[in-house]
């Protein structure tokens, strides 16, 4: 009995001293990281001056008193260097699709996109390739959505079934796996280059994508319609399977596959 | 004075609550604080798409192709285009110049012309049209089992990118050597 009474009590003092000098660590500078600085250029132009042609801005920032990704490093700009810089931003983790841009040469989400640390090398920031722009990063995307809703993108089903919802074999639903996670961020379309000389009437691969996920459907009975839609020469057929969608698309899906899976059953009609 | 508020005369007022006291307390200079320097103007809710439209006009394009990271799907893809035009022109070329003067073009004349050439010009001159002639038929099968449903991954795509670069180089000497 006494010896666990003298245990306890040198584990109290124990832990007493260990509370102490827990505290006088705590009160210790904390340990500095060294100054990392690294060189953000990055497309401005302003509405409010429209004769001044768009230009590229440079920032330095210290990459160790900055977030990992691209969009802290945005974020920082604005918050603490230039507050007129303009960006759309949302999310923060890759699924509203927001913060689309190109960055170092390919389009990706800001937020998704690592710094690379390297700090000899500058990292280059410009809008979504070939697109008008309203201001600095912001492009104007009303032709990309306008095209989007063309393609009726929803269900259309004269016969729903009467006292349930729908249902679906596995194999009908695993068809779209790879379709339906677009979050139209439209990074793959302004990739495209048949996309850049054709915006106004191809549909661009993320649309595309769109079209093939509602035929591919096996619940929707309109896929005639939605096939006729694509028998002209502009809205599908200017894809020339380049692949820079697939390449680009900051979620890795495969809009160049959904697209020549559907130029194959028209085709095949 | 709600629409003051939407004016956003927020911050000037709080900078008038914050002005030292002497000035809070005289009435005369409270007019002079207040005010603010911008007007504003109202406009009919008809008028805004004339000012979009108006925006829109000036709007600049966003830099494209001299921007984008050059890739082997994009940059072979232009090299299937100017092979393909280059070898068209050529051909279409070379039928209407015999269609037009068929006794300069005879293939006898450019046989001879041909074998009148140095060494060195004859085999650039191979390479010139072997190499894009190698390129556009292998890229064409490339494209021809794209079509077929093959290779559809970013994984096949870029394989057989480079496999058609290989036989290109393979095949062009090939036809070097002839």
């Amino acid at each position: 009995m006494q010896s666990l009474v003298a245990a306890r009590s040198s584990v109290l003092k124990q832990s007493l001293r260990g509370f102490a000098s827990s505290a006088a660590r705590a009160q210790a500078a904390p340990l500095q990281k060294p100054v990392l600085n690294k060189e953000f250029k990055i497309y401005r132009w302003n509405p409010d001056e429209p004769s001044q042609k768009p230009t590229l801005q440079t920032y330095t920032i210290d990459l160790n008193q900055c977030g990992p990704m691209v969009l802290d490093a945005l974020i920082k700009i604005k918050n603490e260097i230039d507050p007129t810089l303009t960006f759309r931003r949302s999310c923060r983790e890759g699924i509203c699709g927001s913060c689309a841009m190109n960055i170092n040469g390919q389009n990706t989400l800001a937020c998704l996109c690592r710094i690379d640390r390297n700090t000899g090398k500058d990292t280059k920031i410009y809008p979504l390739p070939h697109m008008y722009i309203v201001k600095d990063l912001v492009p104007d995307l009303t032709q990309f959505y306008k095209q989007y809703k063309s393609i009726e993108p929803y269900l259309q089903n004269d016969n729903p079934p009467a006292d349930r919802e729908f249902l679906q074999s596995q194999e009908d639903r695993r068809k779209l796996d790879g379709m339906y996670e677009c979050i139209l961020c439209a990074c793959c379309s302004t990739s495209c280059p048949s996309y850049w000389w054709n915006q106004d009437e191809y549909l661009g691969p993320a649309t595309l994508m769109a079209a093939y996920r509602w035929m591919a459907d096996s619940r929707d009975t309109y896929k005639a319609h939605r096939k006729e839609k694509m028998q002209n020469e502009l809205s599908l057929y200017r894809c020339h399977t380049i692949f820079n969608c697939a390449r680009t698309c900051p979620k890795g899906l495969n809009p160049a596959a959904a697209i020549a899976k559907m130029k194959l059953e028209l085709a095949a009609e | 004075m709600l629409a003051h508020r939407a004016l956003g005369l927020g911050p000037a007022l709080r900078q008038a609550a914050l002005r030292p006291r002497n000035v809070a307390r005289n009435p005369a200079l409270h007019n002079i604080v207040a005010k603010r320097s911008v007007q504003t103007e109202s406009l009919p809710p008809s008028a805004a798409q004339e000012i979009l439209n108006k925006q829109r006009l000036r709007r600049p394009s966003s830099p494209h192709f001299t921007i984008y990271q050059p890739q082997l799907t994009w940059l072979g893809s232009i090299a299937n285009r100017v092979t393909g035009a280059g070898l068209s022109v050529l051909l279409y070329g070379y039928a209407l110049a015999y269609l037009v003067a068929p006794d300069t073009f005879s293939s006898v004349n450019v046989v001879d012309f041909i074998h009148g050439l140095p060494e060195g010009v004859k085999y650039a001159g191979k390479a010139i049209l072997a190499a894009p002639f190698a390129f556009h038929s292998w890229n064409g099968l490339r494209h021809l089992s794209w079509d077929a449903g093959k290779f559809l991954t970013l994984k096949g795509a870029y394989s057989s990118g480079y496999a058609v670069l290989g036989l290109t180089a393979v095949s062009t000497v090939g036809l070097l050597l002839l």
